[in-house]
This record gives C-alpha cells, sequence and structure tokens, in this order.
C-alpha cells in the first residue's frame, strides 16, 4: 500500500499528500513514532488525519503508513475486567509493559491478549449449516458471564471443521466453514468498525425496566432495557455519582463504562471497588460483568471522539449473545467537545456555540444505537442495549446545544439540581423538570410482579410532589399558617416522600441499593398515611397534632437505611405503629 | 521529544503578528519544538512551533515580539521540546517557568531535563486518595475534606481571602499520626508583585520556606510565560512526588490569569472563539493541568493540588470556575455576604463540595460520627439558610417553635463552626466536637441523619454519661 508524507502538523490535525487511494475513516500510523490516527477529510491527494495521541516532535516530510482498515474494535473473550483508552489498548497491560505511570505514545499492544488460553466448549458439529450470528460454542469467561462465540455477521456457511473442547487462544481456529466454496477460518476473535452499527434483525419495544436500586429513578422516571437516557447537571450536582450507581446497581448483565474526558481518579475507584462490591442480583463481584474504557481529560482529545463508539460497539457484541448490555458515558458533553476541537481545526463552518452543524446527527445516531432487538443468528435470542449518558451543560444552562440537541433524541430525562445538590439531597434529580415516557411501557411488569397497586402508589407521589410546588410558591408569599389544612398536610406528605423516598445515600451500604420490593414497601407506607391521615384532616384535626402525634414518621424516614433488603416483614412493624397511632389520634380527636 | 535532530537556523521571518512569527523555508520543524529567536542586540528569546507546514512554521514567542525585526533577527530550531532542568535543589528557592533563578542564587546544577507539558497518568496506575489531610481549618476538614492526592480548588473573589486561606492550609496540612517528607510547591501565575512579597514573607516567617519552591511569573509578563508557570511548577512536583517520594502539596494562584492569557493567546492565533472568547479546548487545556495530581502504584509520594481562581463578578457559572469545577474532585467557595459579616474563613460550606471526602473519613481514619454528623449539619444549615430567606420575607415571629431554633443554629454554626482564627489550627476531633456543640440547639427529633447510638455517645446532652 502507498505511503503518504506529512505535510501539516496543527496538534492533533496532520495533513499529509501522495494519499489518493485513501479511504474515509481508514487508521493510518503517523510519523516515525506511529501514533494511530484515522482520516476525516480527503481533498485531492491531501488526507485530513485526526491523531489519537500528541503530535510533539512529528515534523512534516515524515511518513504515513496506511492499514487500508477503518478504526475496529477486537471483540472475543477477555474484555470483561478490563481497562481500556479510547481505542481500545489494554490500559492496565500497557502499563505492565512499559513500567511508568504515565500514558506513553505509539505503543502498539493488542486490545485482546493473544497468550492467554480460553476453555471454549464447541456447540457444532461438522455439516451443521451456520447463519450470520449463530453460536459457535462458549467460554465461561467469568463466573457471571458465559461469552458466546459467534460466526460473524458478515460469514455464514457449512461446518467443515471444528476443534474439541479444550483450551485456546483467540488467534487460534476454532472451526471452518465451506462459504460457498471459500474456506472461512473462525477464531474466538472478530473485528468490527466501530462507527458502523451491528446488524440484528429487528428493534423491539422496550418493556422491560432496567432496574438501578435508586429509588427516584426506578419508581418516579424508570428507564427500560433498550431505551435512553441522559443525567444533565452542572458540576457536583452529582452525574458521576448517579452514573456510577447505575453502573453499580443495574439488573443489566454486562456493563460498560466509557469515561470520555472525565477524571482519571474517577476511573481509579472503579477499577478499585469493583472487584470487591457484588452484584446485588447475582452476588458475584461487579468486575467480572464491567467494562471500562477511560479516555480521561487530559489525554488526547481525537481518541476521546473515538472512545463512545468503541463502548457502543463493545455493547452491541455482547447484546449479539443474547444479553441486555448497559452502556454508560460519562460524559457526551466532552465528547461534543472533542468534535468542535477537531472541526475548528479543519476549518469546518461553525454553528450553534462553535459546536459544528453536524452535531445534532451524530447524536442522533449515537443514541439510535441502543434498543432492545431480535438479534442475528438462527435461535431466537433477545438482547439490549441501554444508552445513559451525562451531559455537562456550561454553567448548568440547559438551553445549550448538547443538551437541548440530546433531549430531543432520549426518552428519559434525569436533570440533577444544584439548589437540591446544594443541600446535600442526593440523587438530586429534579422532580418537576424530569420526565420518562416509559412509564406505562414498565407499569405493567411492575404490577405483576411487585405491587399491584404500583401505578396508583407512584402517580400519588407525584401528584403530591407537583402540589408542594405550587403550594411553595404560596408559602413564599403568605407564609405557611394561611394554607388550608389539606394543603399543609400535602405538604408533609411531600416532605416524607422526600426524606424517606427520593433522598438516597449511595454511600450507605444497606439504603445505596433498593430492591424493586423494598422500594414498593416503603411507597405502600407513605401511601398508607396518606390514607389514614386524609379523613382526620377532614375531620377537623390539624396537622399540627397529625405530626405531633404520628411519631413514626421518622422511623419510617429511616427506614432505608435500616431495614435490609431481605428483612422486609420489619415494614410490616411499622405499618402497624402508623396504624395504632392513627387509631389513637382519631379516638382523642374525636 | 524521543528523539534528537540537528539544530537548524533560519534568518527569513514572514510575518510578526501578536506574538506569532512566521518563519518561511522551514521543512522540518516538529510540532511543539523549541526555538531560539536572536535579536541584533545578542538578545535571545525563546518560542515554540505551534504549527507547521513543509515550508513554514509558526513560532509562539514566550517573551513576546516587541524589538524583533525580521531583516536582522535569526532563528534557531533547536531539535528538542521544551525543557526545563528540575531538581530538588529547587526547594527553598524561586524560579521562572523556563528555569531561570529569581532569587540571588546560582542556576539548577543537578537534577534532570524534562518536557514540562508531562504526559498523563494511565488510569490503570493511579491510586485512589484515601487518607485524610488535616488542615486545621473546621469548614474543610469537618464539611469537605481535603485527601493526599486530590485536586481540590478555592474559588475565591476579587478582595476575597484566598490567599490568606491557601497560606494557611500550607502551613497547617498534616497527614494524621505521619510525620512525612513533605514539600510545597508554589506555582505563581501573572500575580501582582505585591502578592508574591506576602507569600515570600509568610512562608520565611513561619519557618517553612526551605520546603517550598516557587515558580513564579508577574502580571505585567508576556501571556506565554504565564501559560508555562503552572506547567514547570507540575513538572517539579511530579518529579518529587514520583522520583524523591514526597508529598506534594502543587498551589497554583491564580488560574484566573493563566486563562485570560490562554485567551489571549487563543485570539492570536485568530481561532474561532468559545464562550466568553475563551477557545473551545479550554476545558481540555485545563484538564492537562488539574489532572496533573494524584498517587501512583508503587510509588510513595503523591501530588494533592489547590489551585486558587478568582471568580469574575462572583460569578460561579463563569467558564473558568465552570470548566474547572468539571475537571477537579470538588471546590472551596469563598462567599463575599460572609465576608461581609466578619466571617473568617468566608467558606460557603453548602456550595463547596469535595469528591472524596467521603473516602477519607469515619472509623479508623477521622472519628466513626464523622459522616453521620457532616451530612447532619449540612441538611441543617441548608434548611437554616431557607428559613432565614422565609423570615425575611414573613418574619421572624410567624415562625414555627423549630423554625426558630434552625434560625439559631444557622447562626451558630457560622460564629463558631466556620468562623476560626487565621493562627487557629483546629483538631478534627475539636471540629467534630463544636459540630455537635452547634447542632444541639436543634430538638433532637431533628437529627434524622444520624445513627441513634452516635447521638447517644457524642451529642452534649450525653456525652460523658455512661
Amino acid at each position: 500500500m502507498e505511503n503518504g508524507r506529512i505535510v501539516r502538523v496543527n496538534g492533533p490535525l496532520v495533513v499529509a499528500d501522495n494519499m489518493k487511494n485513501a479511504q474515509m475513516y481508514e487508521v493510518v500510523e503517523v510519523g516515525e513514532m506511529r501514533l494511530v490516527g484515522e482520516i476525516t477529510r480527503i481533498e485531492g491527494d491531501r488526507a485530513f488525519i485526526q491523531v489519537y495521541e500528541d503530535t510533539s516532535g512529528i515534523k512534516p516530510g515524515e511518513t504515513v503508513y496506511r492499514t487500508g482498515a477503518p478504526l475496529s474494535a477486537e471483540l472475543g473473550p477477555g474484555m470483561l475486567g478490563q481497562i481500556f483508552d479510547g481505542l481500545e489498548r489494554p490500559l492496565g497491560r500497557i502499563a505492565e509493559l512499559i513500567n511508568n505511570p504515565f500514558v506513553a505514545r505509539g505503543v502498539k499492544v493488542p486490545s485482546l491478549d493473544r497468550q492467554k488460553k480460553w476453555h471454549f466448549v464447541p456447540r457444532i458439529k461438522k455439516g451443521d449449516k451456520l447463519s450470520p450470528g449463530d453460536i459457535i460454542g462458549t467460554v465461561q469467561e467469568t463466573g457471571l458471564i458465559e461469552h458466546r462465540i459467534l460466526v460473524p455477521p458478515n460469514k455464514h456457511g457449512t461446518v467443515k471443521e471444528v476443534v474439541k473442547e479444550g483450551d485456546y487462544t483467540v488467534e487460534e481456529t476454532i472451526a471452518v466453514l465451506d462459504m460457498e466454496g471459500d474456506e472461512v477460518p473462525l477464531t474466538m476473535m472478530q473485528k468490527w468498525p466501530v462507527r458502523i452499527p451491528r446488524p440484528f434483525k429487528e428493534k423491539l419495544e422496550p418493556s422491560e425496566p432496567l432496574l438501578t436500586g435508586v429509588r427516584v429513578l426506578d419508581t418516579i422516571f424508570p428507564l427500560a432495557k433498550g431505551g435512553t437516557a441522559a443525567i444533565p447537571g452542572p458540576f457536583g450536582a452529582g452525574k458521576t455519582v448517579t452514573l456510577q450507581s447505575l453502573a453499580k446497581w443495574s439488573s443489566a448483565k454486562i456493563i460498560i463504562y466509557v469515561g470520555c474526558g472525565e477524571r482519571g481518579n474517577e476511573m481509579t475507584d472503579e477499577l478499585r471497588a469493583f472487584p470487591t462490591l457484588k452484584d446485588p442480583w447475582t452476588g458475584r463481584p461487579l468486575l467480572e460483568r464491567t467494562i471500562l474504557v477511560a479516555n480521561t481529560s487530559n489525554m488526547p482529545v481525537a481518541a476521546r471522539e473515538a472512545s463512545i463508539y468503541v463502548g457502543v460497539t463493545l455493547g452491541e457484541y455482547f447484546r449479539d449473545q443474547g444479553y441486555d448490555v448497559l452502556v454508560v458515558a460519562d460524559s457526551t458533553t466532552r465528547w461534543a467537545e472533542a468534535l468542535r476541537d477537531l472541526g475548528g481545526r479543519m476549518e469546518e463552518m461553525p454553528a450553534e456555540e462553535g459546536f459544528p452543524s453536524y452535531l445534532a446527527s451524530r447524536l442522533a445516531e449515537y443514541y439510535e444505537r441502543a434498543g432492545k432487538v431480535r438479534t442475528i443468528g438462527s435461535d431466537e435470542r433477545h438482547g439490549s442495549v441501554t444508552l445513559a449518558s451525562a451531559v455537562s451543560p456550561p454553567g448548568g444552562d440547559f438551553t445549550e446545544p448538547v443538551t437541548s440537541n440530546t433531549l430531543r433524541f432520549v426518552r428519559v430525562f434525569w436533570p440533577l439540581d444544584v439548589n437540591l445538590a446544594r443541600a446535600r439531597h442526593f440523587p438530586a434529580v429534579n422532580w418537576i423538570q424530569g420526565f420518562s415516557s416509559y412509564v406505562d411501557l414498565v407499569a405493567k411488569w411492575w404490577t405483576t410482579n411487585v405491587d399491584p397497586d404500583w401505578k396508583t402508589m407512584r402517580d400519588f407521589m407525584v401528584k403530591t410532589l407537583i402540589r408542594e410546588d405550587e403550594l411553595k410558591q404560596i408559602v413564599r408569599l403568605v407564609g405557611p399558617e394561611s394554607l388550608a389544612e389539606k394543603d399543609k398536610l400535602a405538604l408533609e406528605e411531600a416532605r416524607i416522600i422526600k426524606e424517606a423516598f427520593l433522598k438516597q445515600n449511595a454511600y450507605d451500604e444497606i439504603d445505596a441499593f433498593a430492591s424493586p420490593q423494598k422500594q414498593a414497601r416503603m411507597m405502600r407506607l407513605i401511601y398508607l398515611y396518606h390514607q389514614l391521615a386524609q379523613p382526620l384532616v377532614e375531620k377537623g384535626i390539624t396537622v399540627k397534632q397529625i405530626t405531633e402525634k404520628i411519631t413514626v414518621v421518622s422511623d419510617i424516614i429511616r427506614s432505608k437505611a435500616s431495614i435490609k433488603n431481605d428483612e422486609l416483614q420489619k415494614f410490616d412493624e411499622l405499618e402497624k405503629t402508623l396504624k395504632s397511632q392513627f387509631e389513637q389520634l382519631s379516638k382523642q380527636g374525636a | 521529544m524521543e528523539k534528537t535532530i540537528n539544530v537548524r537556523e533560519y534568518s527569513n521571518i514572514s510575518s510578526i503578528r501578536g506574538t506569532l512569527m512566521v518563519i518561511q523555508g522551514v521543512t522540518d520543524a516538529a510540532y511543539n519544538e523549541l526555538v531560539q529567536i536572536e535579536l541584533p542586540n545578542g538578545e535571545k528569546r525563546r518560542g515554540i512551533v505551534v504549527d507547521s507546514y513543509l515550508g513554514n512554521a509558526v513560532v509562539q514567542v514566550f517573551e513576546g515580539t516587541t524589538g524583533i525585526s525580521p531583516s536582522s533577527s535569526t532563528v534557531k530550531f533547536l531539535g528538542r521540546g521544551l525543557e526545563v532542568k528540575i531538581s530538588d535543589e529547587m526547594l527553598g528557592r524561586i524560579f521562572s517557568p523556563l528555569g531561570d533563578p529569581l532569587d540571588a542564587g546560582p542556576p539548577v546544577i543537578s537534577g534532570e531535563k524534562r518536557d514540562i507539558n508531562g504526559s498523563a497518568i494511565n488510569p490503570a496506575v493511579r491510586e485512589y486518595p484515601e487518607e485524610f489531610i488535616q488542615t486545621g481549618i473546621s469548614a474543610i476538614d469537618g464539611m469537605n475534606p481535603l485527601l493526599r492526592g486530590q485536586k481540590l480548588p478555592i474559588y475565591s473573589g476579587s478582595g476575597l481571602p484566598g490567599n490568606i486561606l491557601a497560606a494557611q492550609i500550607a502551613k497547617q496540612a498534616t497527614v494524621l499520626g505521619e510525620e512525612s517528607n513533605f514539600a510545597v510547591v508554589f506555582g505563581a501565575i501573572g500575580i501582582r508583585y505585591d502578592e508574591a512579597l506576602f507569600f515570600r514573607k509568610f512562608f520565611e516567617e513561619t519557618g517553612a520556606i526551605n520546603r517550598v519552591a516557587m515558580i513564579m511569573s508577574l502580571a505585567n509578563e508576556p501571556p506565554m510565560t504565564k501559560i508555562l508557570t503552572p506547567r514547570t511548577a507540575l513538572t517539579l512536583a511530579e518529579y518529587l512526588a514520583f522520583e524523591k517520594e514526597m508529598h506534594v502539596l502543587a498551589i497554583l494562584i491564580d488560574m484566573t490569569n493563566y486563562c485570560e492569557a490562554l485567551r489571549e493567546i487563543s485570539a492570536s492565533k485568530e481561532e474561532i472563539p468559545g464562550r466568553g472568547g475563551y477557545p473551545g479546548y479550554m476545558y481540555t487545556d485545563l484538564a492537562t493541568i488539574y489532572e496533573r495530581a494524584g498517587k501512583v502504584k508503587g510509588k510513595k509520594g503523591s501530588i494533592t493540588q489547590m489551585p486558587i481562581l478568582t471568580m469574575p463578578n462572583d460569578d460561579m457559572t463563569h467558564p473558568i470556575p465552570d470548566l474547572t469545577g468539571y475537571i477537579t474532585e470538588g471546590q472551596i467557595v469563598l462567599d463575599r455576604a460572609l465576608y461581609n459579616k466578619g466571617i473568617y474563613p468566608p467558606i460557603n460550606v453548602l456550595m463547596s463540595l469535595s469528591r472524596l471526602g467521603k473516602d477519607g473519613i469515619g472509623e479508623g481514619k477521622t472519628r466513626e460520627d464523622h459522616k453521620d454528623l457532616q451530612n447532619q449539619l449540612f441538611a441543617s444549615y441548608a434548611r437554616a439558610i431557607d428559613t432565614r430567606g422565609l423570615a425575611a420575607i414573613i418574619g421572624e415571629d410567624s415562625l414555627s417553635e423549630v423554625d426558630k431554633k434552625y434560625l439559631l443554629f444557622g447562626e451558630a454554626f457560622e460564629r463558631k463552626f466556620i468562623m476560626q482564627g487565621v493562627n487557629e489550627n483546629r483538631s478534627v476531633e475539636t471540629t467534630l466536637d463544636i459540630g455537635w456543640d452547634v447542632l444541639s440547639i436543634l430538638p433532637e427529633s431533628e437529627l434524622t441523619n444520624i445513627k441513634t447510638s452516635y447521638i447517644k455517645k457524642y451529642h452534649p446532652a450525653y456525652r460523658g454519661k455512661k
């Protein structure tokens, strides 16, 4: 393949000539240091290359080496529990190799370990006719995940040979297909260009909730498996903590956490905590189902742009195996800024706030890769990719281009409110601005599996919170004393909802994860309070009397951190006390 | 830069604009290569290549282009990146960002040359910060704790005592139960002369000067030297931490000056401006500074970073504090209203945040009740502030009994807990006990964030009773 010659170096942008036969988005190696880059524009025989590593020291006249292939991810056993950079380079193994705490340039280490042997159990035999996506065999990659080795999407044919059960590396041939006369060897590893969505048979409507153990998310603004969610918020409002809660506790089978232009220590936090933290659904260490893609804020900006595509491609690969995958991206604003930076250097015409005009279509392309699908393969498998992304609007202004465009493409909106955060109300999801268009879709799951009154109770809580918001405006004008008693009751109920239900301490051992059953029990208690208090208020008992006599309320508030998920019978006790206290009050009042 | 290239000399400067120069006929200028410009009078200046074409190189001159004439100046391309000689000899001394002594002392002899741009720390080898640093300041230790390896900025405002607070922290900071190999690297970015004098005097008077290295550029120097100052300071910090196994506190003051310089240079390069005229890549640029903090596996030392910035018009949503907050692990915010009330340090604890603090406090680290107490103080003080707002509208008399207690609590919290002397160094136990004292103003039933067992043990109503 012909090589090019560098004619200009401007930061991450390198221009080379003699590149007439290059393709768009082809990966090239730049200069004698062989830095990785990608072609993003071609003019005549000149190619514009976005380089994924620091270009200091690169000079005009040096060679650009072509590879002929687009930026691709290696997919196969050996990804789980790893930390990769934005180009899927294994950071852990790089650190071992260079024995230096810093990220070095031009280091070439394959994404998947070539030496490691995996125990492969074949599921096919000679003569089987295989379609794209069919399962060739399995590898028990971690205690939690059975890695299903699939026929790549572009291959099919009759099995000519297949190896016996045994230990193989990702490069060894495990089967040979006869694909219309051609012999096609298959390995456990396949490659896929990250900017192209992997194929599937059909998209289905999301109907099952992606449970997170975070009450305000699960009950008030639920997310469905295969859905999309955005978490915008100014700094300090708790975006990262919320995303980490998702990564830790959500009911997805595989978690891919893309740290896109964020803090180095946050990735370290997960690397440190995930081997010891247990998945609440299976009791296995979280790291067994997690892949980290880390391109921290100080790492080269072009690789940041690539990192979310790498993340979602890994997600689609596991989806095709029939798993529910959650891809968390923190933060898409940093990704959009990378687009802006690179667009500016290419001297493209900027649109709103300097962002390139294709920002909206890139965001749409990304979020459209979410979904619950019928996967390729002849057996009927369903899998899903759920996308949850943080957005970091400058100054907390939700009207800026990244937030406002993101809102067009997501169906769940968890806006974080800095005022709630300052009052240490976490998770600081604003219940007035937030929305979820999956409420009705997932209600069926909740009413069948958890509590038949789920929808009624949830709607009661939402209504009370909205009512409180209106009443607070009145209170600000005339003070709380002039409110009608039933409105005072609404305020008190809203207080209990906020204190007992919405507030959740992500760092408390018991409170961090609330099972759906626990959430429903807590909600039922609050609803019961409402059912018992309302008739009394109508009978003329003041809210002041209620708050003085119903002392069990502070135990109800504490119950989130005092009652474990497996001792829900303790709620019976609280319910009994609540009822008896109201009974007494009712007698005294009468 | 890994490779060495020969030194090449050129004299065909084709244009000069602002601090940028274009040199023609250059075919092999490396990106970020260091150049030396020699003026007819023998003066030497330095610059770096910011854009390199086949046949043209654009050079950014550090010391400004005043007096450079295209016809009589020569430009040498030095074949290496911007490197500064770094050494532990620099402790106790003052240097320019290019490594030249600014005090009366000799130049650095030993040590090693390092590229001041540094490299990103591999996230896989970072070690998570967990050691509590006792700053002796209640609003920080009690509410927003600082950990070793954290980057925690101070958001100051014009005229607010950000400098005094930084100096007090530098003086008092200790890790509980440890006598350590401790150093302060002080990056003074475009500061006023009187500020430079204040810090110098402060470190001399407190006897700390021998463990402080200052890298300094003054307000009237060209913008490029301000861009280099934090980079040189952090290169020194990295050397001391990861080669000499020291625990380094890197103080950068004032990052607002840095960002102004960045904007000035960006404008001179005719780049498309982002919000507030600051370049669109300011987030990434700031990240390459702030992320140079932390601990790594296999090395004993650490870098704790405390940048100080001035919020223009006290506006926290201004691009400088805004982008900083998105990168750093929290922020300590100074508040003009508290300052006007006569409270030092005027730290607004509700707007402040320490993202890592939770991992360095509690049983075995500070005291078992610390987390609960901190939560309760936050929640109660937030309610006190709300109540204060309400009282201003409807009058104190129409408040409920409980709300009146909250008003009292709010006052006491500010006057007793937050407020302390410039030389007052409180132990963390003292801080927590003061926290309990002010909380005892509230009825016990309001303390829903604290475990009952801690109330029985630490609440003044029970303290000492068994």
